[in-house]
């Protein structure tokens, strides 16, 4: 859901960035409280991952540094940092260790019900803040410099979606992992992309796939012994992106092939109509009859195109004569006008 | 001029990275001109309107709009930003952006609601695109999303419009219906501010006119000031343009 603002403001990356962040901040509230209560290592992770979105801010603005720089940057060095304490942890003479690992790769079946409910509370607030700020969010994204000048406070919209959208990204981690939740974030939005051109639309199909990639990861994982959950759910996700990017309607690779034959198929009747047209015009009467071989000279004449011709009712065929029916004169000189109107 | 004034600028300075690309930019622009800013490319002509609006922060100088802080005034001030600064694959409609405009008055949180789409509605109609207001925006041509821009600062219904380059790259017949929409605004008492490139048609479009070249050149009356000699002080060749009657 809210990966479709991380798209649209196209700072995918970002959500990588931050879920590697994240990791430091796991390890160092594990060896502060050494605990392993899930909501405590979560908040250590939201706080790194909060840390290490505003550096890579930071950087941005006041460095000369492009921003793909600053978060592969920023992405390396709070995991290796991460990845140093935790072995540094492992090393420890401590019971409690083992099972840090799982926020590398996730374990959904790690969940216990206290973490369901934290999620669907965050979810909920989430949702609120969404449906709340959804005009700010909006002209944020499509244009920041006007929404500056209307009046409204960016800084402060920008702070908000980047929270939540670290927020989502802390939660996820302990499904997915910290190397596989910026697919989740993103998957499902550049999924929805593909079938609509409405923001909200596009919000909620992404908050529909996300959620049955879920469900349906979990199920497949569950049904089978040795399959961990993250992974099949992130490859349940980018089925989604697969299919959309194939079978949408309006922007997907099959459609437009097949509308790109289709055109091209009617500029073919197109030509030949008229270049009857042009034939017939010479002649007070429009239909009278002119020998198929005249039309021999020209390229884009053939069998079946006279056929679909004669089929539209176009033209009619009278052995070797053809002749253009009115309807058909009227299309053909309507032929150019309508060519204009339709080029956009 | 006894006229009040729209715009002042007072000493106005801005950098990038210690390069300043404005210099100590005085400025006064009364009420009711439609003017135009001139200048090479580099010279700070964005830059000016945008510091004039506060989306960049000038090292120092001040801005009054009507006499007071450009923030007391804000809901006076329309800006059309240059049509490539935002990405027309973004999923909303023609309709939908125009309404942005409204958002201003707004405020936080409210929807517009059906007053605000009637404004819009007329904003469309004015710059000619009705027929187009459910199309997705990345179906539009670049005259189009133009005149989307343009409509969405006409809902603003403010005072002062800025206009970051509106003829850019569009055909003819657009900017034909831009400057008309202009000269409307002007003669309904506006003051219309315009970031141009086409030397050629000052004369024709503008009664008012600053040079600009990281300093100002020259401000003032199209007729007493656009002249070769400011004109070579601002593009440092000897440029010459023929002035129509």
């Amino acid at each position: 859901m809210l990966g479709s603002f991380a798209v649209l403001r196209k700072q995918s990356l970002l959500g990588d960035a931050i879920s590697h962040a994240a990791l430091p901040g796991i390890a160092i509230a594990f060896l502060i409280t050494g605990t392993k209560d899930s909501n405590i290592l979560l908040l250590g992770a939201l706080i790194s991952g909060l840390i290490g979105t505003f550096w890579i801010r930071g950087i941005i603005t006041k460095t000369h540094l492009k921003s793909d720089t600053a978060l592969g940057l920023i992405l390396s060095l709070f995991f290796g940092f991460g990845m140093l304490l935790l072995t540094f942890i492992q090393k420890q003479p401590n019971a409690n260790q083992a099972g840090l690992d799982k926020y590398l790769f996730g374990q959904a079946a790690t969940l216990v019900e206290s973490d369901v409910w934290m999620m669907a509370i965050v979810t909920g607030a989430c949702l609120f803040v969404l449906l709340l700020f959804w005009k700010e969010f909006k002209i944020l994204l499509f244009d920041a410099d006007y929404t500056k000048t209307l009046g409204f406070n960016t800084k402060f919209i920008d702070v908000l979606i980047t929270t939540f959208i670290v927020l989502a990204i802390v939660l996820g981690l302990q499904t997915v992992g910290v190397v596989l939740m910026s697919a989740m974030l993103l998957a499902p939005a550049a999924a929805a992309r593909q079938w609509t051109n409405s923001l909200s639309v596009m919000v909620l199909l992404a908050a529909l796939f996300g959620a049955f990639s879920g469900v349906f990861g979990t199920a497949i994982s569950a049904s089978q012994n040795n399959l961990s959950t993250g992974p099949v759910i992130v490859i349940i996700a980018g089925v989604f992106v697969l299919i959309s990017f194939i079978f949408s309607p309006s922007r997907g690779l099959l459609f437009k092939q097949i509308r790109f034959i289709k055109n091209r198929r009617d500029l073919e009747l197109k030509k030949t109509l008229a270049f009857m047209f042009h034939i017939a015009e010479t002649h007070e009467n429009i239909s009278h009859p002119h020998t198929i071989k005249i039309l021999n000279n020209f390229q884009g004449f053939t069998k079946g195109t006279l056929q679909k011709l004669v089929k539209k009712n176009y033209v009619r065929l009278d052995g070797t004569m053809w002749s253009l029916t009115e309807e058909g004169f009227k299309t053909a000189s309507n032929l150019f006008n309508q060519q204009t109107d339709n080029n956009e | 001029m006894s006229k009040k004034i729209a715009v002042k600028v007072d000493d106005l300075t801005v950098a990038y990275n210690y390069k300043p690309v404005l210099w100590d930019i005085d400025l006064e622009i009364p009420e009711g001109v439609l003017m135009a800013i001139v200048g090479p490319n580099g010279a700070g002509k964005s830059t000016l309107i945008k510091s004039i609006l506060g989306i960049l922060n000038p090292i120092a100088g001040s801005v009054e709009i009507f006499g007071k802080t450009y923030k007391k005034q804000r809901h006076l001030v329309a800006y059309v930003p240059q049509k490539g600064s935002v990405d027309w694959d973004f999923p909303t409609t023609a309709l939908d952006v125009v309404l942005m405009g409204t958002y201003g008055n707004l405020g936080w949180i409210k929807r517009p609601g059906q007053k605000e789409k009637k404004a819009a509605l007329e904003a469309l109609e004015k710059v000619g695109m009705l027929p187009f207001k459910n199309r997705q925006i990345s179906q539009l041509s670049g005259g189009q999303q133009q005149r989307i821009f343009l409509a969405r600062a006409l809902v603003q219904n403010a005072s002062i419009y800025f206009m970051d380059e509106p003829f850019q790259g569009v055909d003819a017949t657009t900017e034909i219906a831009i400057i008309n929409i202009l000269k409307e605004l002007r003669k309904a008492g506006k003051t219309v501010i315009v970031v141009h490139h086409d030397l050629q048609t000052v004369p024709e479009y503008f009664d008012w006119v600053t040079f600009l070249n990281v300093k100002k050149i020259a401000t003032g009356p199209v007729k007493d000031i656009f002249n070769d000699d400011n004109l070579t002080k601002t593009y440092g060749i000897n440029y010459k343009v023929s002035i129509q009657e």
